[in-house]
Order: structure tokens, then sequence, then C-alpha cells
């Protein structure tokens, strides 16, 4: 697992520190997790779910919106092969953030890749990858910060499904700690006039597209346009980006 | 309910494959320079795509929704995290602003 560094100044070891600045940086995610894993829960408990069930969900699947819907078609008695082909469709979109995570992870041994797949979600890809660009981040950072948010997702789920129904929903706004995090993740990201086009173009794509497809594919199709439209603009205007 | 448990693994291979196989391939290849420039903008491409429906759309089947406290919150949320440029700042910034929104709204 020795390589060349992520990036110029990250040269990242295994050691504590990586450890509790990878942890201690996730708590933004952990906070927007919350709600979302109590929410689970609880849906999933009223689904007849048990805890080990709602557990080993939350651990193995870790994905949001799929575990959401699985539980709601279970609810409805689907069967299984739909209930495992919708999971594989709404996270198609985790292609496009794989893809563009694999850079940053040139140094890491097979093992620690396999291990970073497991956590690629959409909070904790937008997450490390603003901090890539930042240097001083490497993949162990990064992966940290991937197992944080998966614990967090995992015991507020675990919460949820004790007694989650208690906790009257709503409160403080902690259902807009997701969103506003992403609102944030998003500014980061906007580092020059053409990301900026290509956020409009890809805002104002999804939303139509979404108002013609049911389902998430427009996650895909916005993205993959607006990072087309960005490609021929960057051609056009000649900018050179610096590029790992 | 014995089958949630081979559901549950069936889910999460189905969830890990779009996560790991890019990784696996594209973290060992070299990328020709226009895909770089490609991926470059997929970030801001995917959060974009992701806030912006969840903003001003709503019910199902989908249709515009706009008059929301979720868009009206976004702004002065937006301005926050443009002026601080801090993650933790934005989310219980955001937070508070939501509520206040929603007791407007209600």
């Amino acid at each position: 697992m020795k390589g060349p560094g992520v990036q110029a100044g990250s040269v990242e070891k295994w050691n504590w520190a990586v450890i509790r600045e990878g942890a201690a940086a996730a708590w933004p995610i952990c906070l927007g997790y919350l709600p979302i894993g109590l929410a689970f829960g609880v849906v999933a408990q009223k689904a007849g779910l048990g805890l080990v069930e709602i557990g080993l969900m939350s651990l193995v699947v870790f994905a949001g919106s799929s575990q959401f819907i699985a539980v709601s078609m279970l609810g409805a008695g689907a069967g299984f092969l739909p209930i495992v082909i919708t999971t594989f469709t709404v996270n198609l979109r985790h292609l496009l953030m794989s893809s563009a995570l694999a850079v940053h992870l040139r140094s890491a041994g097979k093992g620690w890749i396999a291990l970073f797949g497991y956590g690629v979600t959409d909070e904790s890809f937008a997450f490390n990858m603003s901090l890539f660009r930042q240097g001083n981040w490497g993949w162990r950072h990064a992966l940290v910060v991937n197992h944080v948010s998966n614990f967090a997702w995992f015991a507020s789920s675990i919460i949820g499904g004790l007694g989650g129904s208690l906790i009257p929903p709503g409160s403080f706004g902690i259902d807009y700690a997701l969103p506003a995090m992403l609102i944030c993740l998003l500014v980061f990201q906007l580092r020059g006039p053409v990301y900026v086009i290509v956020a409009l173009v890809s805002g104002i794509a999804a939303v139509l597209v979404s108002l013609i497809l049911p389902g998430n594919a427009y996650v895909i199709i916005a993205s993959v346009a607006a990072a087309t439209t960005g490609l021929f603009l960057s051609k056009k205007t000649g900018t050179e980006k610096r590029e790992t | 309910m014995g089958n949630i448990f081979l559901l549950t693994l069936c889910m999460g291979a189905a969830t890990y494959l779009p996560r790991f196989l890019p990784l696996f391939f594209f973290s060992r290849k070299q990328l020709p320079p226009w895909l770089t420039t490609w991926l470059d903008f997929i970030p801001v491409a995917i959060l974009s795509s992701l806030i912006l429906p969840a903003l001003v759309t709503g019910g199902s089947p989908r249709h515009l929704d706009i008059v929301t406290p979720e868009l009206a919150a976004a702004v002065p949320t937006l301005v926050f995290a443009l002026k601080t440029r801090s993650l933790g700042g934005t989310v219980v910034a955001g937070m508070g602003i939501y509520w206040l929104v929603q007791r407007i709204f209600s």
C-alpha cells in the first residue's frame, strides 16, 4: 500500500492522528444522517423488521433511499428480485462518484479500495472530494470519514427501530441538516465560472428530467449532461485545470 | 422474514458493485486528460442535481412546488455557506434557519 502520495503535500500514513482527524471532520455528515437513520428505523420497524434486520441492512446496504424503498416494497409484498433490481438502479449514480474518487486512491492497496467502495455515499463522496482538493487529505482520512458516517447511519437506524417514534419529527430543524450540508458542499465545488455554469445546467436539467421520469435517473442524466457541457466549455476557453 | 437476510445480502451486493468497480478499475489506470476533466465536473454536477429537484419539486407524481420552506431556507443557507465556507457552521445555521422558516410557513 506504499506508493506515491495521493496529492502533493499529502504524505499520509496510518496513525491515530489520521483516525482522530477523519472522525472529527465527519460530524456534519453524522448529524445529517441522524434524522434519516432514525426515520428509517421507525419505518422499518413498522414494516415488521426486527432490530437485527434493521441494523444489518444499515450495515450491509448503507444506502438511505434504497433502504426506504426496500422497506416500503417489502410492506407492499413485493418480491425479492424487484427489490434488488430497484436497489441496483437507485444506486447506479455511485458509478459516477466512484469514477471521480478513483484518482485519489492510486496509492491505496486493493484491500483498502475494496473497503473504501463500501462507504461511498453522496455525502461522503462530496465531502472527501472537496477535502482531497485542499491537500493534507488522503484516502486514509477519507476512509475514516466513510466508516464513522456508516456507524452514525447504523446507530441512528437502530435507535429509530428502538423508539424513534417517540422523538417528534422535525425537532430543532434537524431534517435540514443534510440539505444544508449538501448546499455547503456545492459551494466548495464552485471553483470558477465554469463550475457555476455546470451547477446551473445540472440543477435545471435535473429538475426538468425529474418532472418527466419517475425514480432518480435524473441524477445520472443531468450530471452526465452537465459534466459534458463543462468539458466542452473548458475546451473552448482552453482552461487548463490542475489535475493529479 | 428469514428471507430478509438473503435480501439484505443481495441488496448489499447491488449497492456495492457500482461503488467498488470504478474505484478498482480507474485507480489503476492512467485516464485520458479529457476524462479527468470530465470527472472533475462530476462532484459539482451531482450535488446540484441532488439539491435542486429536492428543493423545487414534490409530491407523487412529482410536480413543481416552489413555495416550500425547504427552498425558502435554502437561500439564506447558501449565503451563509458562501460567506463562511464552514461545513459544520452551515449545517447548524441551516437547521436554525429551517426551524425559523417553518414557523413562518405554518
